[in-house]
């Protein structure tokens, strides 16, 4: 495990995630969506997380910004432990880190106005003036490509998804936060837009100064914006390695899984059938060692006795496998 | 073609808004037939769901559909509601891209599972318990007899997508239309889903129309692809001619947009600018013109019609068709 010591400021990586650990509690029984996940997030960098539906990405995104309090581990932003903050310490905290939904209508409140829906985080904290306001809001809707004039009166259903994924990033962007947390912010748009939207986070990353954390499950939407990609399966993470190593030398079989799975728009090319072999096992009662070890094309006995811990293969690619493939 | 299951002929859907009216669907033919997948691609708005609900008669109240729409010999728009019902529970299904269109928030998953299986199977509870699980089972939902005592919500959203096919293929349908089935999906559950959606297909001599705008998911998945856009087909063939060579320059650009993993990081993806022409408000050219790269002259005063290309069963509706060389080549 990467050791950083804890509160020293700046130097070290913006967000430092450390054996974090969320469970659900479902009657009688405990749903391990994240068990013991570290990561680290550099000033200035994407870091793109990938997984299938259920591993525990928007799990661990809603527990980066304590929006579900992990049950241990730490997560330091800037060198400060959000786990051990409350009320007002943390609000204040919060209005550094933002989160962008996958749902970009659901997440506006139909009722009301689109300048009232992007000023709202400045009301709350606490920027009284109404002109100040105004002015930061007509920045931002610029800024996400939208005519302020033209849509601060409208209500939410009058735009688009792609419209609505805008004025979602517009609203993220108001307190002029440092990190962002992106949960999905393209997998309910379609391939056009989804395409305007990559580009649009891209331009405002590099205007805004910001460090972004990515989650998606398309690994190529996810390799067009992240420096560094960490797959997560059944929640723990497999792999972490800067994108193009981890695309052209996947190291843990999951990895290599993922990329297999990927349609390819050319009918020559038949989808391997069955590629992603067996089910997901139950998060509620996850299999013993290496989780992934159900539907593991290498898997032995040790696998199922010893659970991997992330460690470094190659330079600055982490895999936790017991016989990974470099 | 008289061994079709399912024919579309010149349907057309007009709906009312305060701003006038709007064409959904313009005039679109279509046929296929049993056991075979015709995949519909088109970005958001681009009347696919219309064109669906439209096959199905579940159209909203207010809309008007004119044209036919034949289904295993009979005018789906001419039946009565009663028959109509019955139809779509058991020959007609259909998977909505949002899965809480067909779940209902304060039904267990078992409850909502099993009413659809003893309303159209004469099945016992015990009996539909068992399919259900089987059901659950099949499209990889872990732990499936958990599952069923709970509820939506405590699903994430791929599982309740899963949850929806599953609902949809208890009844055995002969044709399933899948409105972006797999668009919420990580990859392998969509490959699952879609070998899954092809298994079954094969299993039961079903028809299947695949609705996405993702034209690598129908590139090996439907026998024909139907592109659409602004209400319109612009572009329809049989798979292989239609990636051996696009004629619409919308085509490719959908294409052009996909990332592709052979992309370094950062590199600007080539995004179609602006968004489809407002319904309401069609533009006397080609609807594509106001976006399209190669628009010129006639493009931006007359509808191009859509022409036979020389492939068999290959048409295009563009004054300007890709050039080999400018296109994606073989
Ligand atoms: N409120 C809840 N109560 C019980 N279990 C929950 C709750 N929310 C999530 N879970 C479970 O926790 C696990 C992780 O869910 P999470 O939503 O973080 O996954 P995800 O990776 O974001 O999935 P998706 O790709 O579908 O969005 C899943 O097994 C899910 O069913
Ligand atoms: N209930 C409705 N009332 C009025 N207009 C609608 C309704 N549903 C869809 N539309 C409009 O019909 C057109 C086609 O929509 P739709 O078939 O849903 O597109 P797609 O499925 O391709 O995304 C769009 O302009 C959309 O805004
Ligand atoms: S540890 Fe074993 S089961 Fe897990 S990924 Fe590696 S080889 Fe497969
Ligand atoms: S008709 Fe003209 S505007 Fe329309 S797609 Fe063809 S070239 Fe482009
Ligand atoms: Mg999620
Ligand atoms: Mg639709």
């Amino acid at each position: 495990m990467m050791q950083v010591p804890a509160h020293t400021q700046s130097d070290g990586p913006l967000l430092k995630v450390d054996d974090l650990v969320v469970e659900y509690g479902l009657g009688n029984r405990t749903v391990h969506a994240v068990s013991g996940v570290s990561l680290e997030v550099a000033r200035g960098e994407t870091l793109g997380l990938v997984g299938e539906s259920g591993c525990g990405k928007s799990t661990l995104g809603r527990a980066v910004l304590q929006l579900r309090r992990p049950k241990s581990g730490s997560v330091l932003f800037d060198g400060h432990d959000l786990t051990a903050m409350q009320g007002e310490t943390l609000r204040k905290m919060r209005q550094r880190v933002q989160l962008i939904f996958q749902d970009p209508i659901a997440s506006l409140n139909p009722r009301r106005r689109i300048g009232d829906i992007v000023a709202e985080p400045l009301i709350i904290a606490g920027v009284k003036d109404p002109e100040k306001r105004k002015q930061v809001v007509w920045e931002v809707l610029s800024a996400v490509g939208l005519d302020p004039e033209l849509v601060v009166g409208r209500l939410p259903h009058e735009f688009s998804g792609g419209q609505c994924q805008r004025i979602c990033i517009a609203r993220a962007l108001v307190l002029n936060p440092e990190f962002i947390v992106c949960d999905e912010p393209v997998s309910a748009l379609d391939v056009s837009i989804r395409a305007q939207i990559l580009n649009l986070l891209e331009e405002m990353k590099a205007r805004f100064g910001l460090t972004l954390l990515f989650i998606a499950h398309d690994l190529a939407v996810v390799k067009a914006v992240s420096d560094r990609v960490a797959v997560m399966y059944l929640g723990r993470l497999c792999e972490v390695a800067p994108s193009e190593q981890l695309f052209a030398k996947p190291a843990h079989p999951y990895t290599a899984l993922l990329l297999e799975a990927i349609p390819v728009p050319d009918p020559d090319v038949r989808p391997a059938e069955s590629v992603a072999t067996g089910e997901p096992p139950s998060p509620i009662a996850p299999p013993s060692g290496c989780r992934f070890r159900t539907r593991c094309p290498r898997a032995d006995q040790r696998c199922s006795a010893e659970m991997p811990e992330l460690r470094e293969v190659v330079p600055g690619q982490l895999v936790a496998c017991h016989h990974p493939l470099v | 073609m008289s061994g079709a299951l399912l024919s579309i002929q010149d349907v057309a859907v007009e709906l009312p808004t305060p701003r006038g009216n709007l064409r959904a669907v313009d005039r679109v033919n279509l046929t296929l037939e049993a056991g075979r997948t015709l995949g519909v691609v088109g970005e958001s708005g681009c009347g696919k769901t219309m064109l669906s609900r439209a096959i199905l008669q579940l159209l909203p109240k207010k809309a008007r559909l004119s044209g036919r729409v034949m289904f295993a010999g009979q005018d789906l728009a001419r039946l009565e509601p009663e028959s109509l019902r019955k139809l779509r529970g058991r020959d007609l299904a259909v998977v909505f891209q949002d899965p809480m269109t067909s779940l209902n928030p304060v039904l267990t998953i078992g409850t909502q599972l099993m009413e659809t299986i003893q309303e159209h199977l004469e099945l016992d509870a015990a009996a539909a318990k068992k399919r259900s699980i089987e059901l659950l089972t099949a499209v990889g939902i872990p732990a499936p007899e958990q599952r069923l005592t709970q509820y939506p919500h405590q699903c994430s959203g791929g599982m309740r997508q899963r949850i929806a096919i599953a609902i949809a293929l208890s009844c055995e349908p002969k044709l399933l239309i899948a409105d972006e089935p797999t668009t919420a999906l990580d990859v392998t559950i969509q490959a699952q889903i879609l070998d899954l959606l092809a298994r079954e297909q094969r299993r039961r001599h079903m028809a299947m129309i695949l609705i996405t705008h993702d034209l690598g998911v129908v590139a090996g998945r439907a026998d024909e692809v139907a592109v659409m856009y602004a209400g319109r087909v612009v572009e329809r063939a049989p798979t292989p001619a239609l990636f051996k060579r696009m004629h619409m320059p919308y085509t490719e650009a959908l294409l052009a947009a996909i990332p592709k993993l052979e992309t370094a990081p950062h590199t600007p993806l080539p995004a179609i600018s602006g968004r489809p022409p407002d319904p309401t408000r069609p533009v006397p050219g080609c609807s594509f013109a106001p976006r399209c790269r190669y628009a010129a002259g006639r493009c931006h005063q007359a509808k191009p019609d859509l022409s036979a290309a020389e492939t068999a069963g290959h048409f295009y509706a563009c004054f300007h068709p890709i050039r080999m060389a400018e296109g994606i080549g073989a």
